[in-house]
């Protein structure tokens, strides 16, 4: 709190042992440049690539947009927000995005309190907790290719869930699993589920770890039962935890395509298509590219808007002391 | 999946025939270079061709390996630097490489409509000229890989839809002949029901194999001349393919599938269509000559393919269409334009020489060759009987996905596999194409 600008400078002459004399110190303007050369070697590469790979392919994807373009030949059939028009205003566009948007919500209303429940009870000293912990994480190391490829053959019309359910007497819930247009999206949901339970819960242990246990001891001696001490102390302090996994599950959700792709290709007649299914359909399998990049364009902006607002409003808390801090 | 049909058909029969084969070519297969192409027509200058091609998994990675081999040794100026890339990735490679300065000089080309969008690249070979001398050897099979009578490419294989069928199952259900119309293939299903089996497998979750029965239906209700100004045209207001919707409907009617075919793929694992035919869970399966190299990874049994036979689409009574006419297609390569041109065309020809051709068919994983002189390799009946149909066909309609550009062919295949999911209508299918707005 007591320091002046130029104190922590005069910290860092002494630490690189030159004499502390003040004499010695080289010109401000020298150390500014100092600073300006550092600050550069040290960012130039990552920004290089973050201008290479990130700005640039956006800046062409935006521009690709404005053009009808099937890949071939020179960009010269300029329309404008034509495709724009398109994309916004088609049938099935809408579809894919209500897809997405239906993932995200139950992602938030089901996958959260599982995820908080497991991870409460996985942070007790159960026996087994070690295998249970692996066994709930398991499923986040597999790649989404090989666990789309094992849930396909695990919903097959007369697959092993099918006599699984038989087996158990419960023969009268099989159902087309992926067939059905109005069951599909919700099997995918489940796959997906199954599929990132692991990483929330393994995040919202971390966040557990991180609260202190005499908060915990100190309401527990005045007298709160677990529920309470649970629901006051816990929640609260697990509160940034949870808000972070929130941001990460939807921008997730809105970006589903492995898991959906190789399971049912989005179909049937897109009963389980999301906005990127739709635009590996329409844009790269119809090679029609300015087409694809608008839908890329419109995706982009919904995640960035999403991003932002919820940074802005339910992420300023958690995040605005370590922005500060890391500013100085 | 328009790009990925034939491409994913070789990868899948290339790992089929490798599982069972694992001992087959995988090294510099005996070279039968008996000089197919009697060399040294192009000058002797340095060449290098470089050869993208969808090879990438065994046993076609092997073979065309030893084929650039061999051209090589027998051209010793003419170097290839072979480069297998999986067949999707062409779908995005393509573009670029078209428009950079450096174009691969030889790469896959499965013809049609996509091959007429690439050449407004304006980097593609014409090959007219430079394989004039041979290509009427290749009979009505090079035909789909011109653009505007240009020869742009050239098939080293030929494909023919039809129906897949065991011979042990007609036999359970009393079924004693394939067969030879609609009428007869219904009352067929009939009795393969009674007998407590699914009569047809369809991979509806891969979209493209629903668009060979409605293609099928179109190219029998319509006359050769309204199917190739219609496809020209890119229009399909024409009444008969209206007609092929309802004969689609009725024979859908008749529930010949089996249950929840709209997720079934076509040749992913047991579950797939060609597993349930390769394992006896369903008795026929309308799909392309590849089935042969499909379904020995998907079964256990080792006789399968043995336990297969052949029929063509059946007749369609008082349709327009020859009722011999067959669905087609192929795999093929292209040239790009440049100094490499007249080398790039040797090279096509001794791919399309007989003893090439016959290496394809008996290790590299091909059904038919598109030279038919070496169909005389083929020893399974059924593949013969496939052959023999597509050779004495009156006419070969190209699959419509690739026949039509890119985009409203895949626009069609979306449509008709949404109408086998029971979303849309004739008009969804028929308007697919015309409005490309399908999206």
């Amino acid at each position: 709190m007591a320091r002046t600008q130029s104190a922590p400078a005069a910290g860092r002459d002494t630490a690189s042992s030159r004499p502390a004399a003040a004499g010695a110190r080289p010109p401000r303007r020298r150390r500014g440049l100092r600073k300006r050369v550092e600050l550069t070697a040290l960012l130039a590469p990552a920004i290089v690539l973050f201008i290479g790979f990130v700005i640039v392919p956006m800046i062409f994807a935006a521009w690709y947009s404005l053009y009808n373009w099937s890949g071939f030949g020179p960009l010269n059939d300029f329309i404008g927000v034509q495709n724009y028009t398109g994309v916004l205003t088609g049938p099935v566009f809408h579809q894919a995005l209500l897809h997405n948007v239906i993932i995200a919500v139950l992602s938030l209303v089901i996958q959260l309190p599982i995820s908080i429940g497991l991870a409460l009870l996985l942070n007790r000293r159960v026996r087994g907790r070690t295998f249970l912990r692996l066994a709930v994480f398991a499923p986040f190391v597999l790649s989404e290719a090989t666990a789309a490829v094992m849930w396909y053959e695990l919903l097959q019309p007369g697959g092993p869930l099918d006599a699984l359910l038989k087996a158990v007497g419960l023969g009268g819930l099989i159902h087309y699993w992926l067939a059905s247009t109005s069951l599909v999206l919700y099997s995918v949901f489940v796959v997906a589920t199954w599929k990132y339970i692991g990483f929330g819960i393994v995040l919202l242990l971390a966040g557990l770890q991180g609260i202190p246990p005499e908060l915990r001891e100190a309401a527990a001696i005045d007298g709160a039962t677990p529920w309470q001490v649970t629901r006051a102390v816990t929640l609260p302090l697990l509160g940034p935890t949870i808000r972070i996994w929130i941001f990460l599950s939807v921008i997730g959700s809105l970006q589903l395509f492995d898991l959906v792709w190789i399971m049912t290709l989005g179909g049937p007649a897109n009963a389980s298509s999301t906005m990127l299914t739709y635009q590996y359909t329409n844009g790269v399998q119809r090679t029609e590219f300015g087409y694809g990049a608008t839908v890329s364009v419109v995706l982009f902006v919904i995640s960035l808007v999403f991003a932002l607002g919820y940074q802005r409003y339910a992420l300023r808390r958690d995040t605005s002391g370590a922005l500060t801090r890391a500013v100085t | 999946m328009r790009g990925s049909r034939k491409p994913a058909i070789v990868a899948v029969a290339v790992a089929a025939a490798l599982a069972i084969a694992a001992c087959s070519s995988s090294s510099s297969s005996s070279s039968s270079s008996t000089s197919a192409s009697s060399s040294s027509s192009s000058s002797s200058a340095k060449v290098t061709l470089t050869w993208w091609n969808n090879g990438n998994t065994q046993p076609l990675l092997g073979v065309w390996q030893s084929v650039a081999a061999e051209f090589h040794a027998s051209h010793p100026n003419v170097t290839i630097n072979v480069d297998p890339i999986q067949s999707d990735l062409f779908t995005t490679k393509m573009p670029i490489a078209l428009k950079s300065d450096n174009p691969p000089d030889v790469f896959q080309q499965w013809g049609g409509g996509q091959e007429a969008t690439q050449f407004t690249s304006g980097k593609l070979a014409n090959l007219s000229s430079l394989t004039s001398s041979w290509i009427t050897e290749l009979g009505q099979a090079a035909a789909g890989w011109q653009v505007n009578g240009a020869q742009y490419g050239i098939p080293y294989d030929q494909h023919v839809v039809g129906f897949w069928y065991r011979k042990d199952l007609f036999a359970k259900a009393g079924i004693t002949s394939p067969p030879t119309t609609i009428a007869q293939l219904e009352s067929d299903d009939a009795k393969l029901k009674a007998a407590g089996i699914t009569p047809i497998s369809l991979g509806g979750g891969s979209r493209w194999p629903d668009a060979f029965y409605w293609e099928y239906f179109a190219v029998r209700e319509c006359s050769q001349s309204v199917l190739q100004s219609s496809i020209k045209a890119i229009n399909m207001t024409a009444p008969c393919f209206t007609q092929a919707t309802k004969d689609l409907t009725a024979f859908m009617a008749t529930n010949p599938f089996q249950g929840g075919f709209n997720a079934t793929q076509a040749q992913t694992g047991a579950g797939s269509s060609a597993g349930l035919l390769a394992n006896g869970k369903a008795a026929m399966e309308l799909q392309g000559d590849w089935e042969t190299s499909v379904v020995p990874a998907l079964t256990s049994d080792k006789n399968i393919v043995s336990q297969l036979g052949w029929f063509p689409f059946p007749q369609v009574p008082g349709g327009a269409g020859a009722s011999t006419a067959v669905l087609s297609g192929g795999d093929g390569f292209s040239c790009t334009t440049g100094a490499s041109e007249p080398a790039c065309a040797e090279f096509l020809q001794y791919i399309d020489s007989t003893p090439v051709q016959e290496e394809l068919v008996q290790k590299g994983g091909v059904g038919l060759p598109a030279n038919t002189a070496a169909e005389t390799v083929l020893t399974d009946p059924a593949l013969q009987a496939a052959a023999a149909a597509h050779r004495n066909a009156a006419y070969d309609a190209e699959y419509f996905d690739i026949a039509f550009p890119t985009n409203p062919g895949q626009a069609l295949d979306t449509a008709l596999a949404n109408f086998f999911a029971g979303k849309g209508s004739n008009e969804t299918i028929i308007n697919s194409v015309s409005s490309s707005s399908g999206h």
